[in-house]
């Protein structure tokens, strides 16, 4: 195994555990000594630092939400002076304001840390070459990876998203070895690339892909994987911890979340209170190392859950598995929970229908109604309107299995449903309240 | 007897159910001055397929696949019929009694007659049957 960081990497658990409280203990005291909304936020919960004894009191400490950043727009709970500054940058706000993350040199350098150790996890060093195809800008993704790459010693193509056929002729002519960038990008890579008559596994030396910043499925690596020749791994992280910091190791089986650098919790979004082991709930995190915009127990909204076993891998840190959903994504039809997850995990595996969909909510009198559209795979279309009602009928059978609502099915042409190059935007809910 | 020359190449396009995607179609193919000389649309809930008897099959199926369309080749025949009342019904009743399955069917009324499409579950087997009975079937290459 080749680990960037081997001392930290497979240091033994409980020492690690020690690392956590040791750092939890004085982040604590920094917050509340110099952070007047930490300071107001512990006293308004009646807890004070030397209340933190063990790792366990984390329970003890308020969370933290995003309507948290957007109240405080733009600067407000940052915790480092303008001068220590040495970068912003912005999430697109869906709902209101957005959100701003200010870093230090050294929160950079945390974070570079983080995906070096990860990028490395994964089997890349020097003489790689890593396309980052993710956004470049306010967006963390491109420049995130970007110095990620740089500090393992591997090669950056910068190519940002876009103008995929100069995309695929770069890796080409460039010969590179990895892609950073969305799943849905990297299909509508493989779908531009079948339209050149390229073959991305006989034509390109591509072996890597590095994806996040979407919701995806099991069932969509295996597609990808076979169908591009490449061994996909899922990438971690969000804005408001940095940016992307976690990956797969060669494992495959969750991404490793360096317990020095963060600490996690899973959460039930309706009690607050941490699930049992195991269990799935929502992703909680408080980062340990954080100096301008710091994170305590900051509820991320993923629904997912915790691995702490130690890996195949030899590497101690907690795995979390792939995001399962999110809790505001959550469509709620006629009372029963629906993820839009679990509709892309029942499309993968029916061969008739392409692996792109749309989920359209709408209300028919007082009853909700949800339609799935999906595209019928070219080699599945029969002349005999009688197959077709098959297929469509075999769709709305196993979703109403897996969802334990009815959806209905419309069948659409290949290629009509809408691609993203960033982040998709699978649901359309046309109820009004 | 070749049966193969009365197996006409007829193309099926998967099409939604909405405004303007026939007129897509036709427009495709009047671009490659494709001729359509028979066709039907069969919808479903949501979606239908648009069958077509062209003159270039293989010039319409390529152009069609090339801007997004799902397309295949189904293979029909076409029978003569009586352009008089009872004219169908002798083709139809002699299928059913030779026990042949009509899948789907369509007809056109042209200036050298009455025509049938038919398609059928077993093509040569209808082909060998009408050809007895003494209705004539139409071959494959007065269409393409």
């Amino acid at each position: 195994m080749n680990c960037w960081d081997p001392r930290v990497e497979e240091m033994p658990q409980a020492e690690l555990r020690q690392m956590q409280y040791k750092l939890l203990k004085s982040l604590v005291y920094r917050l509340y000594s110099f952070s007047p909304f930490y300071h107001d936020r512990m006293k308004e919960q009646n807890v004070h630092p030397d209340d933190i004894h063990a790792l366990s009191d984390v329970e003890k400490l308020p969370f933290m939400f995003k309507r948290d950043l957007r109240d405080n727009y733009p600067d407000k709970i940052f915790t480092a002076t303008k001068d220590d500054l040495v970068r912003y940058h912005v999430s697109s706000g869906t709902t209101g304001k957005p959100t701003v993350v200010g870093y230090t040199q050294n929160d950079l350098d945390t974070w570079t840390t983080s995906l070096a150790r990860a990028l490395t996890s994964l089997g890349l060093g020097r003489g790689d070459v890593i396309q980052v195809s993710y956004g470049y800008g306010l967006f963390t993704g491109g420049l995130g990876l970007h110095y990620g790459a740089e500090r393992i010693g591997a090669t950056v193509l910068p190519t940002s998203v876009g103008n995929t056929e100069r995309q695929i002729e770069l890796m080409q002519d460039l010969g590179a070895t990895a892609i950073a960038c969305t799943p849905s990008y990297l299909l509508h890579i493989g779908e531009v690339a079948e339209k050149m008559g390229v073959d991305l596994h006989k034509d390109t030396n591509l072996r890597t892909g590095i994806l996040g910043a979407e919701p995806w499925t099991e069932q969509m690596r295996v597609r990808m994987e076979e169908w591009l020749g490449i061994k996909a791994y899922d990438i971690y992280g969000t804005s408001e911890l940095s940016g992307p910091m976690f990956t797969e190791c060669t494992e495959q089986d969750g991404f490793h979340v360096w317990s020095d650098i963060a600490l996690v919790e899973i959460i039930d979004p309706k009690t607050g209170e941490q699930v049992a082991p195991g269990e799935r709930g929502e992703l909680t995190m408080t980062i340990l190392q954080k100096e301008a915009l710091p994170m305590i127990r900051f509820r991320i909204g993923d629904i997912t859950r915790v691995n702490e076993e130690v890996c195949a891998c030899g590497r101690t840190h907690p795995r979390v598995d792939r995001i399962q959903g999110r809790v505001d994504d959550m469509l709620i039809i006629r009372g029963i929970n629906v993820f839009p997850s679990q509709v892309e995990y029942t499309l993968m595996t029916i061969p008739e229908v392409g692996q792109h969909f749309q989920i359209v909510v709408d209300r028919k009198g007082a009853l909700d109604d949800m339609l799935v559209r999906v595209e019928l795979n070219k080699e599945s279309f029969s002349d005999k309107i009688t197959d077709l009602m098959l297929i469509r009928q075999k769709v709305e059978h196993k979703l109403r299995n897996v969802l334990n609502v009815n959806a209905n099915v419309e069948l659409v042409e290949p290629g009509s449903l809408p691609r993203y190059e960033g982040k998709s935007k699978k649901v359309v809910d046309r109820r009004s309240l | 007897m070749d049966v193969r020359k009365y197996v006409i190449k007829q193309i099926s396009v998967f099409s939604e159910n909405r405004p303007g995607r026939l007129a897509a179609i036709a427009h495709a193919l009047g671009e490659e001055k494709v001729n359509i000389l028979a066709f039907s649309i069969a919808e479903a809930n949501g979606f239908g397929v648009v069958r077509a008897l062209v003159d270039q099959p293989e010039k319409a199926y390529k152009k069609l696949s090339s801007i997004g369309f799902n397309v295949a080749f189904t293979e029909v025949i076409a029978v003569h019929m009586q352009d008089r009342p009872g004219g169908l019904y002798e083709i139809a009743k002699m299928l059913g009694d030779a026990n042949i399955n009509i899948e789907y069917s369509y007809a056109y009324s042209g200036k050298d007659g009455a025509v049938l499409i038919l398609r059928v579950d077993q093509v040569v087997d209808a082909i060998e049957k009408i050809s007895k009975s003494g209705a004539t079937l139409i071959e494959s290459s007065v269409f393409h």
